[in-house]
């Protein structure tokens, strides 16, 4: 299945990758021994992709986020943002990260938790107004910039933590189980509004997540990883098209891709632990 | 104002009790006032009474039971009497102009409230700077942090003398600013404590989100663990201040002390005047009452206004 022909995905692989991950490896060192976090994971992310990492817990997946977003240190083998360290890619802002917990502060507005980025790297107020407005609009909340977070449910928190990342225009979106915590519902439309977000914004997406339908309706890649030591088992193209109504979900295509993604997942899993 | 039931039930009962006290804790003393009237008592000799229980005194003369809830110098007064004391030593004394008056507790309470301040605002500041070097530097928290939980296992009371002394060894005038220092003492550690965990009050994600922005430290400070303090700082606040109080008062009591309210309870002691350390004691608790309550205000208003719900 990897080597379809459909077209508009192929043309996002073969350009240059945009994060390109070779043998890479990072190992914690703990009072138990050393733990092999990721270990020899090869993988190029090309320009626009929607790549999400699917994995039991400790698999890496959120281990490869954060070596991406440069909060974790490889131990072994090179990895590169926009052709520089992770490093030098986050002082040239090129990522905005989305955590599990929204994480706005419940001191500021919905306005003023979007304008966080914006105040630490120095863009002037009128910019910043700008912005703000910008990125409310395309996560649907422009009514709300005056409110407090606290005033929000969660689906409509975690939209407005995507809009603060999206705020300092950055190429790259890392989210790392940004819907886990909230209903199948909710989820649901938000996952509709980010494919939207997507393909309006064109970003390069990676995303993490343990729901193999989630992973299968966003992506354009899938990485299945595995535990003990973190490492790749598989990687799909998707050959979805990028208009994806959520009853594609209904599709033997979909259901196809979801029985490759769930094998991946039974292959590489221990389950005498 | 749905509070206001339970604690109006809660300060009858309280009255209720006191007054019932009121009746074995001053059967003696109306007794001998009584014997010293002429009236009749049973055992007639104060002597033999030292040897009765104060139920048996009460069982026997129960028509001198009322006579203690009015003696001048009661081992217990009434609720009743010490209002009337504290009036007559603050209100009534500011509405002739005596209000400072060597002999009025607003005068005391003045002296009193200004070494809390001076103690309270040093506390704080010292507090604060701790609990940032603390949240800041591993050393500093491995050894500032065992001798801050020391210093408060030492007994003020034993300390208070030795600052005393030893300010004016090094030719400081009047007890202004041992007071305070000894107030600083005490009031300084729940803030640091307080402080300590506001600061570090935020997640992982929460510093991990400000170095995806490469914010530096003090951005950090000032954008995240500052605010994020706020709530934690106003109620160490709260005990820092009732904390400055009582080392004022401890401060005012080692002998020749003449002003503040930890004084006027050292002097209403030894000359036995209980109406007087009750009024003074009733002074310095509406005084924390005060104190705690403005700082309430300000943690209502300022949280209020960082848009957090209180």
């Amino acid at each position: 299945m990897q080597d379809q022909t459909d077209a508009p995905v192929l043309d996002r692989s073969t350009t240059k990758p945009v994060i390109s991950a070779k043998s890479l490896d990072l190992t914690f060192q703990t009072n138990d021994g050393p733990v092999h976090a990721l270990s020899g994971v090869d993988l190029d992310i090309g320009k626009g992709e929607f790549v999400s990492f699917i994995g039991p817990s400790g698999c890496g997946k959120t281990t490869f986020l954060r070596c991406i977003a440069a909060l974790e240190a490889p131990t072994g083998g090179t990895l590169t943002v926009n052709g520089m360290t992770p490093d030098e890619a986050r002082r040239a802002r090129a990522y905005g990260y989305v955590f599990q917990a929204a994480g706005l502060y419940p001191w500021r507005t919905i306005e003023k938790n979007i304008a966080l980025p914006l105040e630490i790297m120095g863009y002037s107020k009128s910019e910043q107004d700008e912005r703000i407005a910008r990125v409310l609009d395309l996560v649907e909340l422009s009514n709300f910039g005056k409110k407090y977070p606290w005033q929000l449910s969660g689906g409509m928190q975690q939209r407005a933590s995507i809009a603060r990342a999206l705020a300092f225009d950055a190429d790259i979106l890392l989210m790392d189980e940004p819907f886990g915590a909230l209903d199948e519902i909710v989820r649901d439309h938000l996952n509709e509004q980010l494919l939207d977000l997507w393909a309006r914004t064109e970003k390069t997406i990676g995303f993490v997540t343990h729901s193999i339908p989630e992973a299968v309706y966003l992506s354009t890649k899938i990485v299945v990883m595995s535990p003990r030591p973190g490492r790749i088992t598989d990687v799909i193209d998707s050959p979805l098209p990028k208009e994806r109504p959520l009853d594609i979900r209904d599709t033997p295509e979909f259901l196809e891709i979801a029985h490759r993604v769930r094998d991946g997942l039974r292959a590489g899993h221990a389950y005498d632990d | 104002m749905k509070n206001l039931l339970p604690i109006l039930t809660v300060l009858a009962a309280i009255a209720a009790l006191w007054y019932v006290a009121v009746a074995p804790m001053n059967i003696r003393g109306a007794l001998d006032m009584a014997e010293r009237g002429g009236a009749e008592v049973v055992p007639a000799e104060s002597i033999a009474r030292f040897d009765r229980s104060v139920w048996r005194l009460m069982m026997d003369n129960p028509e001198h039971i009322a006579a203690g809830y009015a003696l001048e110098r009661p081992r217990l007064p009434t609720p009743g009497q010490v209002g009337a004391e504290l009036w007559k030593t603050t209100g009534d004394m500011a509405l002739r102009g005596r209000a400072l008056s060597k002999r009025s507790l607003i005068y005391h309470g003045w002296i009193t409230l200004q070494s809390t301040l001076w103690g309270f605002a040093l506390g704080t500041v010292l507090g604060m700077a701790g609990a940032i070097a603390i949240v800041y530097s591993r050393v500093v928290d491995m050894s500032l942090m065992p001798w801050a939980i020391i210093s408060q296992t030492i007994p003020i009371v034993a300390l208070a003398p030795m600052i005393i002394v030893l300010s004016s060894q090094v030719g400081i005038e009047g007890r202004t600013v041992p007071k305070a220092i000894i107030s600083a003492y005490l009031c300084y550690f729940p803030v640091l404590v307080g402080m300590v965990k506001g600061l570090r009050s935020p997640g992982a994600a929460q510093l991990d989100l400000l170095r995806t922005y490469s914010a530096s430290g003090l951005q950090a400070f000032l954008k995240l663990r500052l605010p994020a303090s706020m709530p934690y700082l106003f109620t160490s606040l709260k005990i820092g201040i009732a904390a400055a109080l009582v080392g004022t008062i401890v401060g005012e009591l080692p002998t020749g002390a003449i002003s503040g309210l930890g004084a006027r309870i050292l002097i209403g002691d030894q000359f036995g005047t209980p109406l007087a350390i009750w009024a003074a004691l009733f002074a310095a608790a509406i005084l924390a009452g005060v104190l705690v309550t403005l700082l309430d205000v300000m943690q209502r208003v300022t949280l209020k206004r960082m848009g957090m719900q209180t």
